[in-house]
């Protein structure tokens, strides 16, 4: 364990996810999802959880931004509310 | 999407990556039982150089590789990968997925280890044969990116 390493990672995993939910771009919060995910897989690996943080990186960082970008394409683009 | 998709540099570099990629989600496959990764990983990295080849190339070239019918047949063959492999071993007088009861080799823990690869090849196919068809399933039809150009 880095504890320097792990208080950034999380600093920055929780300024991500307030601004994947604050933003009003639908693809800017999808971008930063998978910022998101990056930095979860980083910190599931820095806890010796090498499993986790490869299921995190294909999955959460490649997987699930497709398929928003994807949905995305079909809709409208902006958030309503 | 369309200035993305006439880009040289991008589609060389697609055409020339999705082997590898390819290659590494068989590697992962494989160590899944001594090391990080597995079937399903696998088949997410194998599933998503089909999908980046789709994604630049167009949906109509991708569904050429990869057709619904054989979307079909490969979830349903690597799901029948899995329960053969599992029922193998009851019909040798185990428990489901009890890999040495399945007396093919002298070693039990060789069989057990060999079973487990199957069994990852199984989930790993299923998989990246059920994320192929998300993305095209989601993915715009190629009438409407055009209309939506002009």
């Amino acid at each position: 364990m880095i504890w320097i390493l792990d208080i950034t990672m999380l600093f920055f995993l929780v300024i991500c996810a307030i601004a994947a939910i604050s933003i009003k771009d639908l693809l800017s919060a999808i971008i930063i999802l998978s910022a998101y995910s990056l930095i979860m897989a980083i910190v599931w690996v820095e806890m010796h959880s090498v499993d986790v943080g490869f299921t995190e990186a294909a999955v959460g960082a490649g997987i699930t931004t497709v398929l928003f970008i994807a949905t995305l394409a079909r809709t409208e683009g902006r958030s309503e509310d | 999407m369309s200035k993305i998709q006439e880009s040289v540099i991008i589609r060389t570099v697609v055409r020339i990556m999705v082997p590898f990629i390819e290659l590494f989600a068989l590697y992962v496959i494989m160590h899944g039982a001594s090391g990080p990764g597995g079937g399903f990983q696998g088949g997410v990295i194998f599933g998503a150089a089909i999908i980046l080849y789709a994604m630049i190339y167009g949906i109509a070239e991708g569904k050429k590789k990869m057709s619904d019918s054989l979307d079909r047949i490969l979830a349903s063959a690597g799901l029948t990968i899995y329960a053969a492999t599992g029922l193998a071993c009851i019909v040798f007088g185990g428990m489901f997925l009890q890999y040495n009861a399945v007396p093919l080799l002298s070693d039990p823990a060789l069989v057990s280890k060999y079973l487990i690869d199957l069994v990852e090849i199984g989930i790993g196919i299923t998989v990246l044969a059920v994320m192929i068809s998300l993305f095209f399933d989601v993915s715009p039809p190629e009438s409407d990116v055009e209309e939506a150009k002009e």
